[in-house]
């Protein structure tokens, strides 16, 4: 074993040719993706015509950095070989990670509640803290249907379409105030979610994923095309916006209301309701997270997990797995329901374009990458995937490369997620001990 | 006939135009353990399957006596409800929930008394008392379990990173815990050394005594069935070809033949006889 591993090592050393092969290849792929990406630049010439320019000093720039990049990480291989070996030391380390993770979570819980007042802090950074707040609480939704219960579900968005228009529908409709839509929405969407798992009860893995995501393009299409109903391509405008306990955010507000600056005596200003707003999915965010933590340790969380494991097993041993996968999509599909009420009291304008396969996708994305199942984990990735193409907005329209970029990136680094531990539900504590 | 825990009638599996089981008729008592034996392909899982609902028999009535004394009629019946009936088994390869941990295993188990106690999760979202009580009962009797099987330090690995010899034990106590009236064990001793073999059958022998269940069991290992069984079914190519004592179904000329094959002289090779011999000794 130790010899293998030393010739290993060996080869990585010395051998050059393979070394620069392999470079050479990785080079040549990069010019490939170069030559349309970087290489060829669209801009309107004098009359407005479209004139192909071409850029081939950016192509170059870009094979050599990936040929030395390729160079360099092979020599990196060969200083540090095989670092990874013993499993037993890579446990340990991310036991005491864990150990660590009460701490962090505390801070980032700290650091979440002081966002609006810190120093840096301006509307643009409190909108983009409550954009991440929504996804990280779909994710922790999603998370119950896919970390937990196994179930791979690529068309989530749907469940966050039906909250969102349930909302829309009821509040310009009858009026109906934000508060008293959000257990109907979360209703709603629970229905549509038992809608979803009823037919797809015996399919797993692929065949599940797919009819999952046709069912998020039917709701969307369905959005899109009662115009009657659901106002179509359209779209339905002037939702209700929420009220602080009755108290609204308007400079001028209707007869008889008293407006939430003149209420606490403070001048008017449009970030009250960003602020409120940031507030309020916090709250929705933290509940969806308290609610997942405790099923976990439930039977009913310990019966998703056994249904992901094992489904056979689970039925030799009396567990009804319709009603467990029912009621896995169910309470995802519910907390995909409350996000949605949140995202049209907070847009005022919702449209089936704000529910496209991709927004799944990304959800997805939060759940794999974040490490299936672990709830802090679903924070980082949230956090990584959402504000990163922020940051990389300077990179103008190499802005989907770069967060692609650092996906390949982190699951290349962590193949099973950034935090893969995972704690057991119930121990056996002193307890035993106690009582025998 | 009637006081027996299962009563298998008549059973008949076919699959298209094989015949899988032809008219299989035995019974299973409590506090025994009867053992189905037989060449490989004679129907033994197929067995296991019909009775725990996994395949619904093309023929036949299986009769459990279930834990008041009532009636359950398997072959109506849905797997899981099949196991809320009292039947509870392993599986030839081992299906454990592998992440999770030993005591999760046998806390899976006792799902069901645990969601009753928990009012369907929301006696347990509010962490009433009554799920508390629900919940430290189930803890003991895992506690219980992983005692028996001497698996108390490893309460909190994870399933799968078991030694196989510990997993096949896990699998019976997990089995136990959903609290049955029949255990069924495909091939429990498949793949395990002398000394786990050993260890598996103190296991069963212990359950036999302590819980007072009936116990089948398929098995290759003749050490293990001529050890601990009561009972012996002895099936090749679907039917039913000798049934009664270990004795009887040791020296029964059609048993010998299903193993060994026809014999020109019809006696046995000498290091067969002499093995067998050292068997009854060790039995003995």
């Amino acid at each position: 074993m130790a010899e293998a591993v030393a010739v290993k090592a060996g080869v990585s050393r010395f051998d050059l040719p393979q070394v620069l092969k392999e470079a050479a290849l990785a080079a040549f792929v990069a010019f490939l993706l170069a030559l349309p990406l970087a290489g060829l630049h669209l801009t309107a010439g004098d009359q407005g015509a479209m004139v192909v320019e071409t850029r081939w000093s950016w192509v170059a720039i870009g094979v050599v950095a990936v040929f030395v990049g390729r160079l360099l990480l092979a020599v990196l291989r060969a200083v540090r070989p095989a670092t990874r070996l013993s499993s037993g030391v890579a446990e340990r380390g991310r036991q005491r990670f864990a150990a660590y993770l009460p701490y962090a979570a505390v801070a980032a819980l700290i650091a979440a509640v002081a966002l609006p007042f810190l120093p840096f802090s301006d509307r643009y950074i409190v909108d983009l803290g409550t954009t991440v707040l929504i996804y990280i609480m779909l994710a922790w939704g999603l998370n119950i249907v896919v970390g937990l219960a196994g179930l791979l579900d690529l068309g989530y968005v749907a469940f966050y379409a039906v909250g969102a228009y349930t909302y829309a529908l009821l509040g310009t409709t009858y009026g109906w105030s934000f508060w008293v839509c959000l257990p109907v929405a979360g209703t709603m969407a629970a229905f549509f979610g038992i809608l979803l798992g009823y037919p797809v009860l015996r399919l797993r893995g692929d065949y599940l994923a797919i009819v999952t995501l046709g069912f998020g393009e039917i709701i969307r299409i369905i959005l899109l095309n009662w115009v009657a109903f659901t106002g179509g391509p359209n779209g339905i405008s002037s939702i209700p916006r929420p009220s602080f306990f009755g108290l609204p955010f308007t400079r001028r507000p209707d007869e008889g209301e008293v407006p939430f600056h003149e209420f606490f005596g403070i001048d008017y200003s449009g970030e009250h309701r960003v602020i409120f707003l940031y507030y309020l999915i916090l709250i929705l965010a933290l509940i969806t997270n308290l609610f997942v933590l405790r099923i976990r340790k439930l039977p009913i969380g310990r019966a998703w997990e056994a249904l992901r494991e094992d489904e056979i097993a689970c039925r030799a041993l009396g567990l009804n797995p319709t009603n467990i996968k029912l009621s896995a999509f169910a309470l995802g599909a519910m907390f995909g329901g409350f996000a949605g009420s949140f995202f049209a009291t907070r847009q005022g304008f919702i449209s089936p374009e704000s529910f496209v396969f991709i927004e799944s996708a990304i959800i997805l994305a939060i759940v794999v990458l974040g490490g299936m199942g672990s709830q802090t984990g679903v924070v980082l990735a949230g956090i990584a995937l959402i504000v990163l193409p922020e940051i990389a907005r300077e990179f103008a329209e190499f802005r989907m490369l770069v967060f692609g970029g650092a996906m390949v990136l982190i699951m290349t680094w962590r193949p099973r997620g950034l935090l893969s531990h995972r704690e057991p539900t119930v121990r056996l504590a002193p307890r035993g001990k106690g009582a025998g | 006939m009637t006081d027996a825990l299962l009563d298998v009638e008549h059973l008949t599996m076919r699959f298209g135009g094989l015949v899988a089981i032809d008219d299989l008729s035995f019974s299973a008592r409590d506090r025994e353990i009867t053992a189905i034996i037989g060449p490989n392909g004679a129907g033994k899982t197929t067995v296991f399957n019909c009775l725990t609902g996994f395949y619904k028999p093309t023929v036949g009535r299986l009769t459990l006596k279930g834990h008041d004394g009532e009636r359950h009629l398997l072959e109506r019946l849905d797997g899981f409800r099949i196991a809320r009936a009292g039947v509870a088994r392993t599986f030839q390869n081992i299906r454990l929930f592998p992440q999770m941990s030993v005591l999760e295993n046998l806390m899976v188990a006792q799902h069901n008394m645990l969601m009753r106690a928990s009012a369907f999760s929301i006696a347990g979202l509010l962490g009433l008392a009554r799920y508390r009580d629900a919940e430290n009962e189930a803890l003991g009797l895992a506690e219980e379990w992983l005692r028996r099987i001497n698996l108390v330090e490893s309460a909190d690995r994870a399933a799968g990173t078991l030694p196989y010899g510990d997993q096949r034990r896990l699998e019976v106590a997990r089995a136990m815990c959903t609290k049955p009236v029949l255990l069924c064990l495909d091939e429990p001793a498949a793949g395990l050394n002398t000394r786990e073999s050993a260890e598996l059958n103190d296991l069963l022998l212990d359950i036999r005594e302590s819980q007072g269940i009936g116990i089948l069991l398929i098995e290759h290992d003749m050490s293990v069935v001529m050890r601990v069984s009561d009972h012996i079914v002895v099936l090749d190519y679907g039917e039913k070809i000798a049934d009664g004592e270990p004795e009887a179904v040791r020296n029964d000329p059609s048993v010998i033949r299903a193993y060994l094959g026809e014999e020109e002289d019809s006696t046995l090779p000498p290091e067969v006889a002499d093995d067998m011999q050292s068997d009854a000794g060790a039995r003995g």
